[in-house]
C-alpha cells in the first residue's frame, strides 16, 4: 500500500511521458490533479488504520543485502501528518497550475516524479533509501528552477541551490557510512540501527557522525549560515516550485533530525543539544530581522521560512536536553517541533501561491509597486492576511498550536533561549503587518509596466480552490489540534525514549 | 592452495576475442566496403561466445592456467565488464565506421585492445603483464591513429610517443623486481621481497606502477587523455578511455596485493595518486568547453575514486566488490556519455543548446550518464561510490573518503554547466541536423538505461563480485 502510494506519481509521470509533447496543458495538468487526490484518499485511509505504536504499513524487501540496504518503507507518528502534508501541498500546487502553459508536459512529469520522492523521503526507513529520494528531489527540483524559474539569474540560482544542498547530502552520506560502520552487523536499516544503538558511548566518531548528519540536514532545513541557497532558489522558482520547496522540501531537512540524527546518534544529540538550540535561535531571530528588510515579497517569505524552521531546531534541540527537564516537557517540545513542520508547510505553501498570483497579475515581487489592493481585490487581499495572520502564529491557527508547544516545552530546559526566540514572534508580527498595511491598504497603485494585464483581476476559481484548502487546514488543526496531536503524541514519546536512553 | 592447470579451454574468452580479431582482418579483406557490417556481426558474435564462456567459468573455483594467469572473480567480472563495453562500443559505432575504408580495421583493434585489457587484469606474472601491457597498447595506438585526420594523428603519436615512455619504465621496472624479488610470479613475490632489500623493490613497483598507471589515465601519466580524447573520434575516445582503464586498474589491485604492506608502503603512495587524480581531472574539467576534453578530465578523475578503492585493497574485504562494481559502472556510465557525443554533431557545450527539445531521450540518456557519474542515485556510480567510501573509512583512510566526497561535489559543477544548455530554448533552430548517428543515440539511451539498472540491481551483482 505505501509503494502504491509513494509510486502511484511516478506511474502516471510515465503514462503521460507517452502522451504528444503537443497536447493541451489539461491533458497532463488534469490527470497530475487526480493523482494528487487519489493519493490523499489512501492516506486518509491509512490515517485510520494506523498502528497506536511503533510502524505502520510496513514493507520490507532485501535490496542489497550484501551492504545491508534493503527496501524498507513505514509509516509512523512521525511521518503520517509530513506525508498528507506533502501531498496536500503537492494537490496544491497541481490545481494551481492547471492552466501552465509554458511546455506542460515536462513540467507535469517533473513535478509528479517529485511527488514520489518528497512522499518517498518520508517513508523510508533505511539510510540509503532516505538518501536516494533525498538526493533525487534535489536534482527535479534543480530542473524545475533552471527551466521554469522567472528571470536570467534563475540558472545561477538553480545552480547555487543545487551545489549547496548537493553538498549537503554527500556530507549526510559520509554520516550515514560512519553509522553504518559502527553496527554490527553493518546495516543501514533505520529501525534496526535505533535499536541497536551502535554509538550509544559518544565519542569522537559518533561526534563525527553527528557532525557530517548535522550539517547535511541544516543545509537542507536551511539554518544560518546555511541559509544563502535558499531566498535566490525561492525567488527564482516559479510559483508552485516555491510553494513546494519551502513547504515539503526544508522538511526533509527537520525530519531527518527528528528520524535519523536524534534516535540514532542519542548520546552525541544529547551532547550538543545546546549547539542545536543556539543554531536554532540564530536562525529564528536572523531570519525575522532579515525578513523585516526586504521589499521583495518572495524573498521575505523566504526568510520567515528560516525563521520558522528554527523554532524546529529549538524544540528538537530542548528535546535532547535531557538533564534540564522532564519528560513531558521534552514530549511537548518534540510535538510541537512536528506540528510546526506540518503547519509550515501547509502556511507558506499559501503564501507562496499568493505571492505567484499577485506575480502573474503585476509581474513584479517588489512590495513597494502594490497598493490598496484591499479595495480592488477582496479576495486576494482577504486570504493573504489570513495567510499572513496564521504565519505570525496567531492564536486559531495551527501556528499557534505549534509554537505555543515548543516555547512552553523548551522553556524549563533554556529559558534564556526560549526568551530570545519569543521576539522571533514580535518582529514577524511587525513585519507581515507592515506588509500588509503596504501592500493592501492606502491608495490603489499596482504596477502598470508594458505587458501586464490591463484589469487587475481579483483571484479566479482556480487560484482559490489551490489556496482556500490550505488555508482551511491551517485553521482546522489550529481550532482542532486533537487528530493531529494524538497522532503525532505516541510516536514523539517513542522518540524521547530513544533520545533519553 | 589454488588448482594449477594447462587447460587451454579454460581461455576460451581470451581466445575468442583473438580469433575474431584475425577473422575481423581477414573476413575483412575479402568482403566488399558496402558489405562490411558482416565483420561486425562476426565480432559481436565472438564477443557473445567470449561472455558465455566467461560466464560457464565463473562457476568454476578459483584457479591458476599456465602458471602466470590467474583465474578467479576479478578476472571473470573483468572479463564480463570488458566484453560488455567492447559490444557496446562496436555496436553504437556502427554509423560512424560503416562503409569507412579501414572499417574491419577500426572492429580487430578494439577486439585486441580488448584482449589486452583483460590479460592485464589475470596477469599472475610481471612478464606476462608487460606482454599484455603491449597487447593493450600497440593496437589502441594504432586505433587512435584509425581516422587519419590532422587532429588524429597528433592525437596518435602523443599516445604511442607516452606510451613507449610509459612501457620503458614499465620494462624497466619489471627487470629490478625480478632482481629484488628473484621471481616474477606474484605468488612468490611477497616471499622473495622479504629476503631482498626493500628500497629497490620500491623503486621497482613504483616504475611498473607508472606504465599501469599511463594505461589508467591516472596522474601523473595522464597528459595524453585529453589530447587524445578530443583528438579522436568519440568511438575511438570511448574505448580509449574505458577498456584498457579497467584492466590496468585491476592489474594494479592484483600486482599491489601481491606486495606486503611492510616491505613497500604502498597504500599512502596510492592514496597520494588517487587524490592528486580526481582533484586535479576536476579542477582541470572546470575551465572546458569542449565536451570531449570535458570528458576526458572527468575520466581523470573517475580514475581517482577507483585508486582510493585500491589504497584500501589490503585493509578491508569490501574493497574488492567496490572495486569491481565501480569498474563495472564506471565503463557502462563512460560508454554512455560518448554515445551521446557520438549521436550528435556537436561539440562544445553550447552547441548541445536545445538538445531537449529536438532529441528528449538523447538528452535524459545525458543527463543519466553525467549525473551517474557525479553518483546520483540509483545509478551504479552512486553505489559504487557508497561501496567506495564505506571501504575507504573502514580501511582507515577516512580523509580521503572526505576529499572524495568533496570532489563529488566539485565534478558536479562542470556537469551541469554541460546539463544546463541542454534544456535551454535555442535563440535559432540549427541549419540542418546532418551528422546525427542512429545508433550512436540507441546505445546511449541503452547504456544510460543499464548504468540505472545495474544500480538498481546491485543486489544480485554485488555478491557476485565478493566470492574470491
Amino acid at each position: 500500500m505505501l509503494s502504491v502510494v509513494v509510486f502511484l506519481p511516478v506511474v502516471v509521470a510515465l503514462g503521460l511521458a507517452a502522451l504528444p509533447a503537443t497536447s493541451a496543458p489539461r491533458r497532463y495538468t488534469v490527470p497530475w490533479v487526480v493523482t494528487g487526490l487519489v493519493q490523499l484518499a489512501l492516506v486518509a485511509i491509512m490515517w485510520l488504520r494506523l498502528p497506536a505504536g511503533g510502524y505502520g504499513f510496513v514493507e520490507q524487501v532485501a535490496w542489497i543485502p550484501s551492504a545491508g540496504i534493503s527496501y524498507h518503507l513505514g509509516v509512523d507518528g512521525l511521518s503520517l501528518p509530513l506525508v498528507a502534508m506533502t501531498v496536500v501541498v503537492f494537490t496544491a500546487a497541481a490545481v494551481y497550475s492547471l492552466r501552465e502553459d509554458r511546455r506542460p508536459k515536462s513540467y507535469v512529469v517533473l513535478f509528479l516524479a517529485l511527488q514520489t520522492v518528497s512522499v518517498g523521503v518520508f517513508v523510508a526507513l533505511d539510510l540509503i533509501l532516505f538518501f536516494l529520494f533525498f538526493d533525487l528531489s534535489i536534482v527535479f527540483m534543480y530542473f524545475v528552477i533552471a527551466g521554469w524559474g522567472h528571470g536570467s539569474r534563475a540558472r545561477s540560482a538553480a545552480l547555487t541551490f543545487f551545489l549547496y544542498t548537493f553538498l549537503g547530502s554527500l556530507a549526510l552520506l559520509l554520516g550515514f557510512i560512519l553509522i553504518y560502520l559502527a553496527a554490527t552487523p553493518h546495516t543501514f536499516d533505520i529501525p534496526a540501527l535505533a535499536a541497536q544503538n551502535p554509538l550509544a558511548a559518544g565519542g569522537p566518531a559518533a561526534g563525527a557522525a553527528l557532525l557530517a548528519v548535522g550539517l547535511g540536514l541544516a543545509v537542507k532545513t536551511p539554518l544560518v549560515p546555511f541559509h544563502t541557497w535558499l531566498p535566490p532558489a525561492h525567488t527564482e522558482a516559479p510559483a508552485a516550485g516555491s510553494a513546494v520547496l519551502a513547504g515539503v522540501l526544508l522538511k526533509m531537512g527537520t525530519y531527518g533530525f527528528v528520524r535519523i540524527a536524534m534516535p540514532l546518534l542519542p548520546a552525541s544529540w544529547r551532547q550538543f543539544a545546546g549547539v542545536v538550540v543556539v543554531l536554532g535561535v540564530v536562525s529564528v531571530v536572523y531570519g525575522a530581522m532579515v525578513a523585516l528588510a526586504q521589499t521583495d515579497l518572495k524573498r521575505m517569505i523566504a526568510y520567515t521560512s528560516v525563521n520558522h524552521m528554527g523554532y524546529v531546531l529549538l524544540g528538537v534541540g530542548a528535546a535532547g536536553l535531557v538533564a534540564d527537564s522532564d519528560a513531558q516537557a521534552r514530549q511537548l517540545a518534540t510535538t510541537g517541533a512536528v506540528t510546526q513542520m506540518v503547519s509550515h508547510g501547509l502556511i507558506t505553501g499559501a503564501l507562496f501561491l499568493l505571492a505567484g498570483a499577485l506575480h502573474d497579475r503585476g509581474r513584479t515581487y517588489d512590495m513597494g509597486a502594490y497598493g490598496g489592493l484591499a479595495a480592488r481585490t477582496p479576495r486576494f487581499a482577504g486570504l493573504f492576511a489570513v495567510a499572513a495572520f496564521a504565519s505570525l502564529g496567531l492564536p486559531g491557527f495551527s501556528g499557534f498550536i505549534a509554537e505555543f508547544q515548543i516555547f512552553t516545552g523548551a522553556l524549563g530546559a533554556t529559558p534564556v533561549a526560549t526568551a530570545i526566540a519569543v521576539t522571533g514572534i514580535l518582529i514577524t508580527a511587525g513585519l507581515f503587518l507592515v506588509a500588509l498595511s503596504r501592500m493592501l491598504l492606502g491608495e490603489l497603485r499596482h504596477p502598470d509596466a508594458p505587458g501586464t494585464p490591463r484589469p487587475f483581476p481579483d483571484l479566479r476559481a482556480r487560484e482559490l480552490a489551490a489556496i482556500v484548502p490550505l488555508l482551511l487546514l491551517a485553521t482546522l488543526i489550529g481550532l482542532l489540534p486533537r487528530t493531529l496531536l494524538d497522532t503525532i503524541e505516541p510516536a514523539s514519546r517513542v522518540l524521547n525514549e530513544l533520545v533519553a536512553r | 592452495m589454488v588448482m594449477m592447470n594447462e587447460d587451454p579451454t579454460t581461455l576460451v574468452p581470451e581466445l575468442a576475442l583473438l580469433a575474431g580479431a584475425v577473422l575481423a582482418v581477414l573476413v575483412g579483406v575479402w568482403t566488399p566496403r558496402r558489405r562490411q557490417g558482416r565483420v561486425r556481426v562476426l565480432a559481436l558474435l565472438a564477443v557473445g561466445v567470449a561472455l558465455v564462456a566467461t560466464g560457464i567459468a565463473a562457476t568454476k573455483p578459483p584457479s591458476t592456467t599456465f602458471d602466470t594467469y590467474v583465474l578467479d572473480t576479478t578476472t571473470h567480472a573483468v572479463r564480463a565488464i570488458v566484453l560488455v563495453a567492447v559490444a557496446l562500443i562496436l555496436w553504437w559505432s556502427r554509423d560512424a565506421v560503416a562503409a569507412h575504408p579501414r572499417e574491419s580495421e577500426f572492429t580487430a583493434l578494439v577486439l585486441l585492445g580488448g584482449l589486452g585489457a583483460v590479460l592485464m587484469a589475470g596477469a599472475g606474472d610481471l612478464l606476462l603483464l608487460f606482454a599484455a601491457f603491449l597487447l593493450a597498447s600497440v593496437p589502441l595506438y594504432a586505433l587512435a591513429g584509425w581516422a587519419k585526420t590532422g587532429a588524429t594523428t597528433e592525437a596518435a603519436l602523443k599516445y604511442y610517443l607516452s606510451g613507449a615512455f610509459a612501457g620503458v619504465t614499465m620494462l624497466a621496472g619489471t627487470t629490478l623486481l625480478y632482481g629484488a624479488a628473484g621471481t616474477t610470479g606474484y605468488e612468490a613475490l611477497a616471499e622473495g621481497l622479504a629476503t631482498g632489500a626493500a628500497a629497490p623493490a620500491a623503486v621497482a613497483l613504483v616504475a611498473v606502477l607508472a606504465g599501469l598507471a599511463f594505461k589508467a589515465g591516472a596522474v601523473p601519466a595522464h597528459f595524453w587523455v585529453p589530447d587524445v580524447t578530443d583528438g579522436t573520434p568519440p568511438a575511438v575516445a570511448a574505448v580509449l578511455t574505458t577498456i584498457p582503464k579497467i584492466g590496468a586498474l585491476a592489474a594494479v589491485w592484483r600486482l599491489l596485493l601481491a606486495v606486503p604492506e611492510a616491505i613497500v608502503p604502498w597504500p599512502l603512495l596510492v592514496a597520494v595518486i588517487a587524490a592528486i587524480s580526481m582533484t586535479l581531472g576536476n579542477l582541470a574539467a572546470f575551465a572546458q568547453t569542449s565536451v570531449l576534453r570535458l570528458l576526458a578530465y572527468s575520466t581523470v578523475s573517475q580514475v581517482g575514486y577507483v585508486l582510493v578503492i585500491i589504497a584500501v585493497a589490503a585493509r578491508t574485504p569490501q574493497a574488492q566488490p567496490a572495486l569491481l562494481f565501480y569498474l563495472a559502472a564506471y565503463a557502462l556510465t563512460n560508454v554512455g556519455a560518448f554515445a551521446v557525443v557520438a549521436a550528435h554533431p556537436a561539440r562544445t557545450i553550447d552547441e548541445f543548446q536545445g538538445l531537449g527539445r529536438r532529441r528528449p531521450l538523447l538528452a535524459i540518456a545525458l543527463v543519466v550518464c553525467l549525473l551517474g557519474l557525479v553518483g546520483t542515485p540509483p545509478t551504479a556510480v552512486f553505489v559504487g561510490k557508497l561501496t567506495a567510501f564505506t571501504a575507504a573509512f573502514d580501511g582507515g583512510m577516512a580523509w580521503l573518503a572526505v576529499l572524495a566526497a568533496v570532489n563529488t561535489v566539485a565534478s558536479l559543477f562542470y556537469y551541469l554547466r554541460w546539463i544546463a544548455p541542454v534544456f535551454r530554448a535555442q535563440a535559432q533552430e540549427p541549419p540542418e541536423d546532418t551528422g546525427e548517428s542512429r545508433t550512436a543515440r540507441s546505445g546511449a539511451v541503452t547504456a544510460a538505461a543499464l548504468s540505472v539498472v545495474l544500480g538498481v540491481a546491485a543486489g544480485l551483482v554485488l555478491p557476485l563480485f565478493t566470492t574470491s
